[in-house]
């Protein structure tokens, strides 16, 4: 359907018609997926986006189930911001589509859509009062006058900011801001909230206590959230999935453990927590990286593996070597530097002809010299290196 | 902390200004106010409230100045109605033809004022440019119940206007208060153009999305959020307009007509023709405090909506 019309797709758009427009989109569509199962909420489809000659989405096609808490993540210019706007409809797509529940979304004006957006700003109206702000949805939808009062008082006791509810937003701080923002597109009851970096303007203490109030928020009223950071460690605390998104295209969607224990390239790794990159070459089961080497499969040639810090551990000098394991890989290494981090140390391994891998071991105490180390080989992760950019 | 001489460097060239152009003068016309004129034209230093008694004894000074408030009143109105409609355009419609369009707004403002209302004289006049086509046209028997109408809502004393109906051509396009509302208008609304559009570009863009986000229409989102916060803006901008036009002695001096006299050519004509300088005086300043309490009173609007 071209973008132009879509008096035809608003809200009013028959069910059947756009249902068997969806089955028939996803036949001819060469994402290889069968058409969505019925917990899906969301589907973006090959959606591209441009700013002149700039690229900031490349064929985007991601599925979104109901009630999750998805998290897009990417560095600043990957094209987040841009998706998430697409999805608002406060930008339009060049190409490809978005359907909500059987319905053409990204041809529905934005103030037809099921969505409601917490804005980077919080774009709390400065001439309205709290109350008047959090009210200002339920008011252009035309809920009844009787239910407003309640509804917009239980969105702000849910915020905790039922005490300010006729203050002037001027009055309120970053935090408090945010949290109207919140209240007012959650009264809504969207079926789907976006976030744009909401929690990017906090400090760091107060952040870490909205990501918690978020996460059980999230939890209490069972809305699907997609929410937009830059943070990887806001990411992996928060989702129940990561959409990594690099130079606009979709790295990776995965949970954050399997992000993080079984990245599928050398940026997600890198991306998501520390890690190691062993360039490696592959001859008969064995894996070769400068100093190291362990026992993996897979056929001979060059290959990336990821090794986390946290894998790398510590030999024990007392102990009997058991070289039979061929599970464990071992190497000698010497310690140039150590950073203390409380729980945990950050140490640099130097294997020689300038080979560093970095360790996090717990609670080593001071180390110096020639030691060796040792990782189980089923932690070293093969990754595709490069992309298409 | 700052030197003596950098305090006094600053404050002595605004407080000069204050003086010799606001305070002298002033004060001049204050006294002026008070004395009077004897017969043989010569002004007599002694005080009295006879010019203020005067004001408010004829009635032709009182009605001449309602009617100016009313033209003000017009000249606000279609300004207003004018000049927001092209903010509005230009602030979030215009995309790559802001700045051309914008030029375009204000360039008249850099042609002479003397220069738009003798060009407003050639296209109105009764051998005019637009009565020129009215007539090639024939329609302008029908416009001369509206010329009546016209003249009766503006006129001091109607009667004197009853010749203007058997005038084929249209007398009402000139020299007359649709003339003076019309002329005035186009000068005045780049003035009120200016602060709305001020007051449109401020309003931060993401507002507009989250009230679109919030399910409100376009139409919605005007009245709910662009309109109130571009309140401060209009009322600037009305401000402009009226307190201008009520000053205003030119427009009725080049287009107004006899009918279209307004309170400062009245003040120019006591200060020239008539020679009566204290009753000129004591109009200006009546005039002033009426202008003073109206910019006090929008100030303090202007603050309110800007709050709120």
């Amino acid at each position: 359907m071209p973008p132009g019309s879509f008096v035809l797709a608003r809200s009013a758009f028959p069910a059947s018609g756009s249902r068997r427009r969806s089955t028939h989109l996803a036949e001819s569509s060469p994402a290889p997926e069968s058409p969505s199962p019925p917990s899906t909420l969301l589907t973006i489809r090959n959606v591209e986006k441009g700013f002149g000659a700039r690229k900031v989405l490349r064929g985007i096609s991601l599925d979104i189930a109901s009630g999750e808490f998805i998290t897009i993540l990417g560095e600043s210019g990957s094209g987040k911001t841009t998706l998430l706007r697409i999805i608002a409809g406060f930008e339009r797509a060049d190409r490809g589509e978005i359907w909500m529940e059987g319905k053409r979304l990204d041809v529905t004006p934005p103030y037809r859509r099921p969505v409601n957006t917490v804005f980077q700003s919080y774009a709390i109206f400065p001439h309205l009062s709290v109350f008047n702000n959090v009210a200002y949805g339920l008011r252009a939808a035309g809920a009844p006058k009787h239910e407003i009062p309640e509804r917009v008082i239980r969105a702000l006791e849910m915020v905790k900011m039922y005490e300010f509810a006729q203050a002037a937003p001027s009055r309120l701080s970053g935090g408090q801001q945010q949290r109207v923002a919140l209240a007012r597109a959650l009264v809504n009851r969207p079926r789907l909230l976006l976030l744009d970096e909401p929690l990017s303007a906090l400090d760091a203490n107060l952040r870490r206590q909205m990501q918690v109030e978020l996460k059980s928020l999230q939890r209490e009223v069972g809305i699907t959230f997609i929410f937009v950071t830059h943070d990887q460690e806001e990411a992996m605390a928060l989702s129940d999935r990561i959409a990594l998104l690099r130079a606009g295209h979709l790295e990776q969607v995965a949970t954050p453990r399997d992000i993080y224990y079984r990245p599928e390239t050398a940026y997600a790794a890198q991306f998501i927590g520390q890690t190691n990159l062993l360039r490696a070459e592959m001859r008969d089961g064995i894996a070769t990286s400068g100093a190291v080497s362990w026992h993996t499969f897979g056929p001979p040639g060059k290959v990336v593996f990821s090794l986390r810090p946290d894998h790398i551990r510590l030999v024990v000098p007392a102990r009997v070597p058991s070289q039979a394991d061929v599970s464990l890989a071992r190497f000698k290494g010497r310690v140039a530097n150590q950073s203390f981090g409380g729980s945990s140390d950050l140490v640099e391994i130097d294997l020689g002809n300038s080979q560093i891998l970095r360790a996090r071991l717990a609670n080593p105490g001071v180390l110096s010299g020639d030691r060796e180390f040792e990782f189980s080989s089923a932690d070293a992760v093969r990754v595709r290196e490069g992309g298409d950019d | 902390m700052y030197s003596r001489a950098y305090k006094s460097g600053v404050t002595i060239p605004p407080l000069l200004w204050v003086v010799v152009f606001l305070l002298v003068p002033y004060s001049i016309l204050f006294c002026y106010s008070f004395w009077s004129v004897n017969s043989f034209q010569v002004i007599v230093h002694s005080w009295s409230f006879a010019n203020y008694v005067e004001l408010l004894h004829q009635p032709m000074y009182f009605d001449t100045f309602l009617r100016s408030v009313r033209i003000a009143a017009s000249v606000t109105l279609f300004s207003l109605l004018l000049g927001y409609p092209v903010a509005y355009y230009l602030s979030f419609h215009s995309a790559k033809r802001r700045e051309l369009l914008y030029q375009l707004v204000i360039i008249p403002l850099w042609a002479s004022y003397l220069v738009r209302g003798y060009a407003w004289k050639t296209i109105l006049g009764t051998d005019g440019v637009l009565n020129g086509i009215l007539g090639f046209l024939h329609i302008t028997s029908g416009l001369t119940s509206l010329q009546n109408t016209l003249n009766n809502f503006f006129a001091v004393h109607p009667a004197m206007h009853s010749w203007h109906a058997s005038f084929v051509p249209l007398s009402f396009l000139l020299y007359s208060p649709f003339a003076v509302i019309l002329m005035l208008t186009h000068i005045y609304t780049p003035f009120t153009f200016l602060p709305i559009y001020a007051s449109l570009e401020h309003i931060p863009r993401d507002l507009l999305e989250a009230s679109h986000d919030l399910g409100a229409s376009p139409w919605l989102t005007f009245r709910r959020v662009i309109l109130p916060l571009s309140l401060p803006g209009v009322v600037a901008g009305a401000t402009f307009a009226f307190v201008l036009t009520l000053g205003d002695f030119l427009a009725p001096l080049l287009v107004g007509g006899p009918s279209g006299i307004m309170i400062s050519n009245i003040v120019a004509s006591e200060f020239g023709a008539a020679y009566n300088w204290p009753l000129g005086a004591a109009i200006s300043l009546c005039m002033l405090l009426v202008i003073v309490a109206l910019l006090f009173f929008t100030e303090k609007l202007e603050r309110r909506l800007a709050a709120s």
